[in-house]
């Protein structure tokens, strides 16, 4: 616990802003070394686990767990009676218990927790605990949810099951479809999506002597977690300690809590053993949150020759039982609804609404993935009835630098959509398309199609986007990075050692990584919105420019040269370039206070400066930001007639990163997160009836594997961002929001047929082709 | 019951129990986490290890199948601080991001290539099928795959 990380490399020499340099993190994962929340196990340690409700709605009326805790083996037995703080977790609003008192309101719920000897005892004695729940009426579809009188989620809640809503009005909203030559209508439905990182939720805590608890676990958020855990069991935040470690995986459904409030208060009653909580892939899928499913109608508007005027879109987000972070999904989708381009005139309307389905939450692209499926078929849809190309569409009304978006947010940082279809206008997968398409086989149809994107990263106006670096020159002679902001796979981590490391002029075998821990790093804010290199790289520049400063003094001071003008720093050293003399940084450190040879620094990110005419409450979730990535995307696709199959043949992307720091970690994320929009739009089917998960394993809930993947091709196009850290923007989730609009542009273009709902199977496919015939 | 094979290139002797997981048996009984568990049903290949040089699934197979056999772990490629280059090439090519699928990818691609020394990128996608990642979009973990081939081709010629 709380080891520094140290470096093992192969490559020499110090490290260098733009080159593919590979990661600090790769050796310790490829040699089974390292070690995931999911590691940590001691031979005195209790396993923790859950009994969830298991059905989507009912009132509690007895909880019997006499049985289980009277079972050989068995340690505790906790209830909501057992809690002392507030039982109420949530990111925004607390609305979930840790253990439900009144209520359950999803299958997921958790009632009450066991600790046992073993993993074998606390199943069985999970089995022993008896629930008497009264069934109470469940509501599970986001338009039922709003009307009279519909079952109640919760009944306390003012605006019955509606969670949020917005209502966005530009220019002269829907009259100005009057004044429209084309109108094209759209109702799209896109499904849940489940995260399915390979390392499940899981966590590993022990209360220490002097009454504090200390959690590890796999999260994104480790300094938030550390609040939410003290306020819902009752603890002081001193007494709270949350270290993070590489996650295996966690796309944002590690935003928040899962398993560390639970573990918290297991670690309460295990008399100073650790306690470690692992979920298993079946829970993992009922208990864990989900990308929102939704429902999108969308209306837009055209001029004749194709310059779009108007658009009008309702959209209902189905956030489960608790808020988690929908609310803030759905402002980020309305703000993404009308994509990047000029439309003057706009209505857009947004519910994000309480249901008795699993928990929706934070998914990498974050709602943008699903309005953009939306938006740019309609784009298709309208350049089909215009009879022009989608892409010269798309140019047409893309916008630049200083346009308003159609909320009404000016793009004041580096604006590449034009630039982004350009490149992919001239790639040969456009250019020869007709000749490849022609080529298709028998029983085979082809198309290409393409998808415009933006997305916007950082917090928006009102919660602080911020990091505070810190950094150490140690006395070994290392240089040491305090990293505020998890690395939950994305290689941002890493890329703080290749920002530092540049700045210092060292090489990797002289970086040091503290990974987040809340008793050691500094509050960075949450590993999520694409903003974990751009707001902490802007601070650790900082931090990294102030410590290089003090180490040249100090080097002047001892080598008595007259200034720092002659002095340079090169790898383990510092160099007078005058004459010649060195001193080792070893030595430095050894010879600085530790005040000396620590810098912090802080950086707060830039928001939108429109004053928008929205709710103060739209505001506070999110609306309004100021540093946005652009991309667009290409797929071509083979559709076989016969089975109803689409496979995914090649895929091109070009992205307005702003400075790729790192070109294969730039490279890793797009390849990433065209994979998982290939998941959306062609194989993810989380199914759920009546609140009650169909597809709970990987065997059901199919994920895209080697042979399903196409080539793909990241083009990086590299627009300087004036606020990034050494020009970068964000790309860990713009690249998701690609694949589902374009390859069903693709499928359009090969067989004339549209596809309203996600994931687009080899079943509906075969029934919209057939449907087809009979038109 | 005592079960003795050998582990990473050593005999050892274990007292457990014959229906124990050998998953559980190393990560929890000897401390080997490098093999993972992420879905406990055999549907992920997170767990791969070899046994008498064969690509297994460690969560379905029970302690008492490892009497008399030869188990390699990604604990057991790396030799004297240097990397399997199959691990130099993950690591290389940018096959690894998160992580948590790394050793099984690389266990399942070492019993690809003692298969098929020379595989042809589709060889390639087909022989790691099993083999769930969710970061990398599998481009990169073939590409190291790819390039291990070779190397290990070239070492391997007299």
């Amino acid at each position: 616990m709380g080891e520094v990380r140290r470096h093992k490399r192969h490559s020499e020499g110090a490290l260098h802003i733009g080159a593919s340099t590979p990661r600090a993190d790769a050796y310790a994962k490829v040699t089974g070394a390292e070690k995931f929340a999911a590691d940590y196990y001691s031979s005195d340690m209790v396993w923790a686990g859950v009994k969830r409700g298991a059905a989507p709605h009912g009132v509690i009326k007895g909880i019997f767990t006499d049985e289980a805790c009277k079972a050989p083996g068995v340690i505790a037995v906790l209830t909501h009676r057992d809690i002392r703080g507030s039982n109420r977790q949530g990111v925004v609003r607390k609305d979930q218990p840790v253990l439900a008192d009144k209520k359950v309101r999803h299958c997921g719920d958790a009632v009450a927790l066991v600790l046992a000897e073993d993993r074998e005892t606390l199943l069985r004695a999970l089995d022993l605990i008896r629930l008497d729940l009264e069934a109470l009426p469940g509501v599970f579809d986001v338009e039922e949810a709003l009307k009279d009188g519909a079952p109640l989620v919760h009944e306390d809640n003012a605006g019955g099951n509606t969670l949020l809503e917005a209502h966005i009005q530009t220019g002269d909203g829907l009259t100005a479809f009057e004044r429209c030559d084309e109108v094209i209508e759209g109702r799209f439905e896109t499904p849940w999506q489940e995260h399915a990182y390979l390392e499940t939720e899981v966590g590993w805590a022990q209360q220490q002597n002097d009454g504090k608890v200390v959690i590890v676990a796999s999260t994104q958020t480790p300094f938030r977690d550390r609040a939410e855990v003290a306020e819902a069991i009752g603890l002081d935040l001193e007494q709270v300690r949350v270290i993070a470690p590489y996650t295996g995986g966690a796309f944002g459904g590690k935003d928040g809590i899962t398993v560390q409030t639970l573990l918290a208060l297991a670690a309460l009653h295990s008399n100073g053993r650790p306690v470690k909580m692992w979920w298993e892939r079946e829970e993992s899928f009922i208990a864990g949150t989900k990308r929102h499913p939704t429902r999108l109608y969308y209306r837009l508007g055209a001029k004749g020759d194709g310059v779009l005027h108007a658009l009008a879109a309702r959209l209902y987000f189905d956030t489960g039982p608790y808020d988690h972070l929908g609310g803030v999904v759905m402002t980020l989708a309305l703000e993404h609804a009308g994509g990047a381009y000029r439309i003057p005139h706009a209505l857009l309307d947004a519910w994000c609404v309480y249901t008795n389905n699993p928990i929706g939450g934070a998914f990498r692209a974050f709602g943008v993935t699903q309005v953009t499926a939306a938006m740019e078929q309609m784009m298709d849809m309208l350049a089909a009835r215009l009879d022009m190309d989608p892409l010269e569409l798309r140019l047409k009304n893309a916008l630049t630098r200083g346009e308003k978006t159609c909320v009404g947010v000016t793009l004041t940082g580096s604006t590449g959509l034009v630039e982004c279809l350009e490149r992919v206008e001239r790639h040969p997968l456009r250019t020869e398309r007709y000749a490849w398409k022609a080529a298709a086989g028998p029983f085979k149809r082809r198309g290409v199609g393409i998808a415009a994107l933006m997305h916007a990263a950082g917090y928006g106006t009102v919660v602080p986007d911020y990091a505070n670096a810190k950094i150490e020159l140690t006395p070994e002679g290392k240089i040491r990075i305090y990293c505020g902001v998890v690395d939950m796979g994305q290689g941002n981590a890493s890329a703080n050692a290749q920002i530092a490391g540049s700045i210092l002029n060292q090489n990797m075998d002289s970086m040091e990584l503290v990974l987040p821990d809340t008793d050691r790093t500094l509050p960075s804010g949450s590993a999520s919105a694409s903003r974990c290199t751009y707001t902490f790289g802007n601070a650790l520049i900082g931090a990294a420019e102030i410590l290089k400063n003090r180490i040249l003094q100090k080097a002047a001071d001892l080598l008595m040269a007259p200034s720092t003008d002659d002095l340079t720093l090169a790898p383990g050293k510092v160099v007078n370039r005058a004459t010649g003399a060195q001193i080792p940084l070893s030595r430095l450190g050894r010879l600085m206070a530790e005040s000396e040879r620590t810098a912090i620094s802080h950086f707060r990110a830039p928001v939108a400066k429109d004053r928008l005419d929205v709710t103060d409450e739209l505001r506070l979730h999110g609306l309004g930001h100021a540093v946005i990535s652009y991309g667009a995307h290409l797929a071509a696709v083979e559709v076989d007639e016969i089975t109803g199959a689409v496979e995914v043949v090649s895929y091109l992307s070009a992205t307005d990163c702003g400075r790729a720091l790192n070109p294969q970690i730039y490279e890793q994320q797009i390849h990433g997160g065209i994979c998982q929009g290939l998941g959306f739009a062609l194989f993810e089917d989380f199914r759920v009836e009546q609140g009650t998960v169909k597809s709970p394993d990987l065997a059901t809930y199919i994920i895209p594997t080697a042979p399903d993947t196409p080539n793909m091709e990241s083009l990086p196009v590299e627009l300087h961002e004036p606020t990034g850290p050494f020009g970068l923007k964000g790309v860990g989730e713009i690249a998701t929001n690609g694949p589902a609009p374009a390859v069903a542009n693709a499928l359009a273009d090969a067989c004339g047929i549209r596809m309203f709902r996600l994931p687009m199977t080899p079943e509906r496919v075969l029934l919209a082709l057939r449907g087809r015939e009979t038109r | 019951m005592k079960i003795d094979f050998r582990l990473n290139g050593a005999a050892i002797q274990v007292d457990c129990a014959a229906d124990r997981r050998v998953i559980d048996l190393l990560r929890e009984d000897l401390g080997l986490t490098g093999a993972k568990e992420s879905c406990g049903a055999g549907e992920c290949g997170s767990c791969a290890i070899l046994v008498d040089g064969e690509g297994k699934l460690s969560c379905l197979m029970l302690a008492a199948q490892l009497e008399g056999r030869e188990i390699t772990t990604v604990e057991g490629l790396a030799s004297e601080g240097r990397l399997h280059p199959l691990q130099e090439a993950f690591v290389e090519k940018g096959a690894v991001q998160c992580g948590f699928c790394t050793p099984g990818a690389v266990m399942a691609s070492l019993d690809l290539l003692r298969r098929n020394p020379n595989p042809a990128r589709a060889e390639i996608r087909e022989g790691l099928a099993g083999n769930l990642c969710r970061c990398t979009g599998y481009q990169k973990i073939i590409d190291a795959v790819e390039a291990a081939s070779k190397i290990m081709q070239r070492r391997e010629r007299p």
